[in-house]
């Protein structure tokens, strides 16, 4: 499977996780959110950048709570619970927000 | 991004459903991929000769498992088992009726093994092994959460779940797997757990939990990672690093674990309690999987070993830990092998040793999900259905409103979250929001008589599978706690440290 983004195509999986996390660019996390009704505001790259950075350092995205945690630090305790995240990203601040960033999707019983 | 699909009618009473064939047949979790296949140690992709193979892997596990023959030669076709599947209940698919299941594989073993089904196969209801059965197998083998439900009412005592193991494991054997699974198996044999997480993320998320807890509660409860010569290891699921309320949970632990002065460590080698060789009915993998524990248990030299929340790895490790990584001979033999958290906490607070502010939970009104593996394949404290009382007497102790949802619905009746069995993947979201209906609707008249809040539970994959599925019957993603968050809420914490 593949996106299209800008005339170029960018492999994907099944679900519509971007197969190579390299070949991200910012237009594909725009087009994968208008696919899923969302304009992508300034909150969202927030997170979005922040996964990113995370995923650079540890080779896997942050759990629920070191994610809020960070939002709190960063944007204030007020937006630092999965609440938030969750306005922000309805299917899940883990599946939704990580696919949008190009990180694999997180498995397990999660 | 899910697929469009109607959420089942919340009925006042349940009454068994009106027939739908093939109401499901288009639910099929995604096929594993090569590299997930091989390693496991499956063929990439079908094989050529896949049907001889199917049928020797068949015989093979005929051979191994009296217990396989037995439920496919036994069944008297009585329908006492009809109407007991959660999925059934769910979809009206009455190939999701336990026994409807069952023949899929029955119709196969007749055809080949038995000798009727070899001479007259269509007086005895006997089918050849043709790509159209193997899909419907591929399709309706993860329709079945393995959650023994059917099995206590079966008057024969037939296990659908072997069949259903049985039937992956033939699967696999042919190069046909489920991608949820064997991705997430590969995972644990290369990185130790099934989200992939790596020992410097997982010493991260961990001392962010103690500065939580110190913001918390101005008390340095630690959570230790691979500490040699501790007392404890405690092995739970990944989701508990990772997740919602899981990870509320594992604070929990952490603060018994300290108010009682038992040293403890988790450890990045083992830092997995699940064991998803069960689901897809690999000995192999599964015996691989808990080796690990046997390791980290031997490297960090501890004494005992506890299991924290987590359903199916409580089953594996109840009932084979010491057939599939034992024996435990290193270990303190004053403690049985393993140990449940629930059984921890239990005992501390038989010994007066915690006590509780119940008060702190009166925000809540609770019940209690028994989670299937834990309710129909365990016990806990070593007393006849300690696993029912036992997380019961502890919600009971820290929180001061229980009530327990309908009796045909707990204990060893309870049913299935709807995302057991290794179906706890968003390619099966309808079948998981379907399953998830006699729960539902079980909760839901208590919500209505009693003014139940929130539901308890000690299943990491429960727990994920409510968060998810209770939107679809309009309730909250946080009505669904953790038993050992409300031990975390109650617990009076020593200020002066030991």
């Amino acid at each position: 499977m593949a996106i299209e983004v800008n005339g170029k195509s960018f492999e994907t999986d099944e679900e519509g996780y971007l197969a190579n996390l390299n070949d991200w660019e910012k237009d594909v996390a725009t087009v994968m959110a208008k696919e899923d009704d969302i304009e992508l505001s300034d909150d969202h790259w927030e997170i979005i950048n922040f996964l990113r950075e995370y995923y650079e350092e540890y080779q896997i995205a942050p759990a629920v709570r070191v994610l809020t945690k960070a939002v709190g630090k960063k944007l204030g305790k007020d937006k630092g619970n999965s609440k938030y995240l969750y306005e922000l990203f309805p299917y899940g601040p883990g599946k939704q927000a990580c696919k949008f960033a190009g990180l694999p999707k997180p498995t397990g019983c999660v | 991004m899910a697929s469009k699909f109607e959420t089942p009618q919340v009925r006042k009473f349940p009454i068994i459903p009106k027939l739908e064939n093939s109401a499901t047949s288009h639910l099929s979790p995604f096929k594993s991929k090569e590299e997930f296949q091989s390693s496991l140690g499956y063929p990439g992709e079908l094989v050529e000769n896949w049907q001889e193979k199917a049928i020797d892997k068949m015989g093979d596990l005929l051979g191994k498992y009296r217990s396989l023959r037995v439920y496919l030669d036994s069944c008297i076709q009585c329908g006492a088992c009809t109407d007991k599947c959660h999925y059934y209940q769910g979809t009206k698919d009455p190939n999701n009726m336990p026994v409807g299941r069952q023949n899929l594989m029955r119709s196969v073993y007749r055809r080949y093994f038995t000798l009727p089904g070899k001479y007259f196969p269509k007086l005895v209801g006997a089918k050849d092994l043709t790509k159209e059965v193997l899909d419907d197998w591929y399709s309706y083998y993860h329709q079945c959460s393995q959650c023994r439900r059917c099995a206590v009412f079966c008057p024969i005592g037939i296990d659908t779940a072997e069949i259903s193991m049985a039937a992956r494991e033939v699967m696999d054997s042919i190069g046909v797997g489920q991608k949820y699974c064997n991705e997430i198996i590969g995972k644990v044999h290369k990185i130790g757990n099934n989200l992939g997480l790596p020992e410097p993320a997982l010493a991260d998320t961990l001392e962010g939990l103690e500065e939580d807890v110190l913001d918390d509660t101005e008390i340095d409860v630690k959570f230790p990672l691979d500490v040699k010569d501790s007392e404890v290891l405690l092995v739970t699921p990944s989701a508990d690093f990772f997740a919602e309320p899981h990870v509320d949970g594992l604070i929990g632990y952490a603060k018994v674990f300290h108010q009682a002065g038992i040293s403890w460590t988790l450890s990045s080698h083992a830092s997995e309690a699940a064991n998803f060789g069960m689901f897809i009915g690999s000995y192999d993998n599964m015996k691989k999987l808990a080796m690990r524990i046997r390791e980290a248990a031997l490297e960090l030299n501890v004494k005992r070993i506890v299991f924290g929340e987590c359903g199916h790895a409580w089953r594996v490790a109840y009932s084979f830990l010491n057939t599939l990584a034992g024996p435990f001979d290193f270990l303190d033999p004053r403690y049985p092998v393993p140990q449940h958290i629930c059984e921890i906490t239990n005992g501390l607070i038989d010994q007066n040793v915690l006590n509780f502010d119940k008060s702190a939970n009166d925000d809540m009104t609770l019940t209690y999900h028994d989670s299937c593996n834990v309710a129909r394949a365990s016990s806990m404290g070593g007393i006849m259905g300690g696993q029912f009382t036992i997380p019961r007497k502890i919600i009971q102790t820290v929180a001061n409103n229980f009530y327990d949802m309908d009796d045909e619905t707990i204990k060893e009746k309870t049913y299935c979250c709807g995302g057991g069995g290794g179906l706890l993947t968003d390619d099966l979201m309808e079948l998981r929001v379907k399953g998830a209906l006699p729960r539902m609707e079980a909760l839901k008249h208590l919500i209505e008589e009693k003014g139940v809040t929130h539901m308890a539970a000690i299943c990491a994959i429960c727990k994920s599978q409510f968060s998810k599925v209770f939107q679809y019957y309009d309730l909250e993603l946080d009505q669904i706690v953790s038993l050992h968050q409300l031990v975390s809420n109650a617990l009076i914490m020593n200020k002066k440290e030991v």
